[in-house]
């Protein structure tokens, strides 16, 4: 199948800025999809509110736009009631870990088989740069004129320590890895997140002085490192990205199946 | 000084000029203006305050609840989903008493995802307990800023201050915004009625048992019963300092009327120059504007409407299965009027649609020539 039949041409062009990360991760994901295979018509997204969730409207999938951090939430409705399909959330860092936080270490905890992507550009675009959860300490946003005081997350290792199966992170300058950790992500039976570093120029670069969308790149390119390299040993500061947890631990949908089997016993 | 200000920063001037001391809030469109607006007057020095910018709406209210319990002035603004969010924190606000004022900037629910003009948000939380005080050009949401915290802080309720998407909030107005002289003596400091303090230890939020729980509620609906007289009081006391005046509900050319039209915001400017021109033809028409909702002027409402012949009510809200939200009060508040006026509800302007001068025409004429409402409401700028 050609990758554009797996997106909805009618409602392009996209409202993401020039520069933005957003379309590349929309790229390698359907790439992903491509390669594995998959039909249409087995995948759910299922999307909440901010730039990012704006991607659920351009991919040709059964798709649903929810309400601001409730992805999550509306996903394991969703998966409950049809365990077969494939469910994929895409997030931003505000949506998935600021109003939505509470939804993220529940579904990890749960263990419910779905695909969590959350693009983390260290902002609410949307709504004009003010500082998310992620911009993290020293940073500036619309509502941090004078730097910010607030500290980030790590998304990958409150995801592990939430309890996700599978962990992992990339950046958009890595597309190629991208696609394949995409790809892992969606196989892996049990909650998976995929954390991916993406660029927003029109606010975080330029309340931050970050130069262009392809400087932000280079600084992907520059301060990202495969995880357990010797250069991490050598420069602590260096992100790492790739699958940090990829393990298999009993998956939720499945396990409520056993559990109703085991109750119905002798009946 | 007068300045070009758009509707949210006409708020955010007011907010500094009241010398809030705390204020918390989440981004949502289209209110982000206005808190990011004051998070640059916190920390360049402009106001002496904290701005904390939270991980939801629910968690903003929580904090100003939080800050005003502490006894000290508070702040947040919200809208349409962002509100809904808060929907539980709203109850606590106003059966606390915390004098806190909110801005709620009017836009539409999803799904069908839109971030335009309409009231069914700030409406469906009027059962809350907060006084809503609906706004209809810039200078009037600063001034209504203004006194939403004097009217608060006198009678320890809530106020919301409701001004609508876009063709208010983002609207530039030339508005006079007074010096801080003025303001300060209009507006003393907050000397709160009930706070956490070290010197009167005290219990907040405990248990109301069947016993207390119905004087508890009681005691809230007197302080509500007060709020008109006190929002009139407090118009003598802003007059004369800023030269303006606002009533909870404004009769335009309504003493001869045969039809009198109701609507609340923005709608209401455009139904100005409808009525001037109608009147122009001979047609003997009013406008009744709506600026306080909640408490709702029920004696007003049928002193002013009560022996016209026809009412038509313009909703930009609508509550399903019934029809527009205005014109159910209205009927309310006339059915034990002797004699009460037929009334008309139209549901125009939803999500961002524009209520044109076409339209309010169309409305005029339409009651008019009707002898009763055939239906509870008419969707009048459906399109087919």
């Amino acid at each position: 199948m050609a990758v554009k039949d797996y997106i909805r041409q009618r409602f392009f062009p996209h409202i993401w800025c020039p520069g933005c990360g957003h379309g590349i991760v929309l790229n390698a994901l359907l790439r992903a999809i491509d390669q594995l295979g998959m039909s249409k018509n087995e995948i759910v997204m299922v999307s909440g509110i901010g730039c990012s969730s704006r991607i659920s409207g351009y991919v040709d999938f059964h798709t649903l736009h929810t309400l601001h951090g409730r992805a999550l939430a509306f996903a394991t409705g969703v998966k409950m009631s049809m365990p077969e399909l494939n469910v994929i959330v895409p997030m931003g860092d505000g949506d998935a870990l600021a109003i939505g936080g509470n939804h993220f270490i529940h579904a990890a905890r749960r263990n419910i088989a779905m695909t969590a992507i959350i693009m983390n550009n260290r902002i609410y675009g949307m709504t004009g740069g003010q500082y998310s959860p992620l911009s993290g300490y020293g940073t500036r946003a619309t509502t941090a004129p004078y730097l910010n005081i607030d500290h980030d997350f790590d998304i990958a290792e409150m995801a592990m320590a939430a309890g996700a199966s599978f962990v992992a992170r990339t950046t958009t300058y890595h597309v190629r890895q991208m696609a394949d950790i995409l790809k892992e992500a969606i196989l892996h039976e049990g909650f998976s997140v995929v954390e991916i570093l993406s660029q927003c120029p029109t606010y975080f670069g330029r309340k931050n002085k970050m130069g262009s969308a392809a400087d932000m790149m280079e600084m992907f390119k520059k301060n990202t490192t495969p995880i357990g390299s010797e250069a991490k040993k050598e420069n602590p500061d260096l992100i790492e990205r790739g699958i940090f947890v990829q393990k298999d631990v009993p998956e939720y949908c499945s396990e409520y199946d056993k559990l109703i089997e085991n109750a119905m016993k002798g009946q | 000084m007068r300045e070009v200000l758009e509707g949210s920063h006409a708020v955010s001037e007011a907010v500094r000029l009241a010398k809030v001391q705390v204020m918390s809030a989440y981004p949502i469109t289209p209110q982000t203006h206005i808190v990011e607006a004051l998070s640059e007057f916190c920390e360049d020095g402009t106001m002496d305050a904290r701005f904390i910018c939270v991980e939801s709406e629910h968690s903003a209210m929580a904090a100003v609840v939080g800050a005003s319990t502490c006894g000290v002035r508070t702040f947040t603004a919200t809208s349409s989903h962002g509100l809904a969010l808060m929907h539980e924190m709203l109850h606590w606000a106003s059966a606390a008493r915390l004098p806190i004022v909110m801005a709620e900037v009017n836009r539409a629910l999803g799904p069908g995802w839109n971030i335009w003009m309409d009231q069914t948000d700030s409406l469906a939380q009027r059962d809350t307990g907060w006084i809503q005080l609906y706004c209809e050009n810039g200078q009037d949401v600063l001034d209504t800023t203004l006194q939403a915290f004097r009217l608060a802080e006198m009678v320890n309720l809530p106020v919301m201050v409701v001004l609508d998407a876009f063709f208010l909030s983002h609207t530039y107005e030339d508005i006079d915004v007074p010096d801080q002289k003025a303001v300060d003596r209009f507006l003393p400091p907050l000397s709160p009625r009930i706070q956490l303090s070290t010197q009167n230890p005290c219990a907040i939020g405990q248990m109301s048992p069947p016993a207390f729980y119905t004087e508890n509620r009681h005691s809230i609906q007197a302080a509500m019963e007060q709020v008109q007289g006190r929002f009139e009081n407090i118009q003598e006391e802003f007059e004369p300092v800023f030269g303006r005046k606002y009533a909870p509900l404004e009769a335009i050319e309504c003493e001869d009327a045969d039809v009198i039209m109701v609507m609340a915001g923005t709608a209401a400017s455009t139904c100005r120059e409808v009525i001037s021109d109608l009147r122009s033809q001979g047609e003997k028409v009013g406008l009744l504007k709506l600026k306080m909702f909640r408490p709702f002027p029920t004696m007003l409402i049928r002193k002013i409407l009560g022996d016209t012949q026809k009412v038509a009510v313009v909703d930009r809200n609508f509550s399903f299965g019934v029809s527009g939200i205005f014109a159910q009060e209205i009927k309310a508040a006339l059915c034990n009027h002797d004699n009460h006026p037929p009334v008309f509800g139209y549901i125009a302007g939803l999500g961002g649609r524009d209520v044109t001068p076409d339209i309010l025409k169309q409305v005029y004429h339409m009651t008019k020539t009707a002898s009763f409402p055939k239906e509870d409401g008419v969707w009048i700028d459906l399109n087919n």
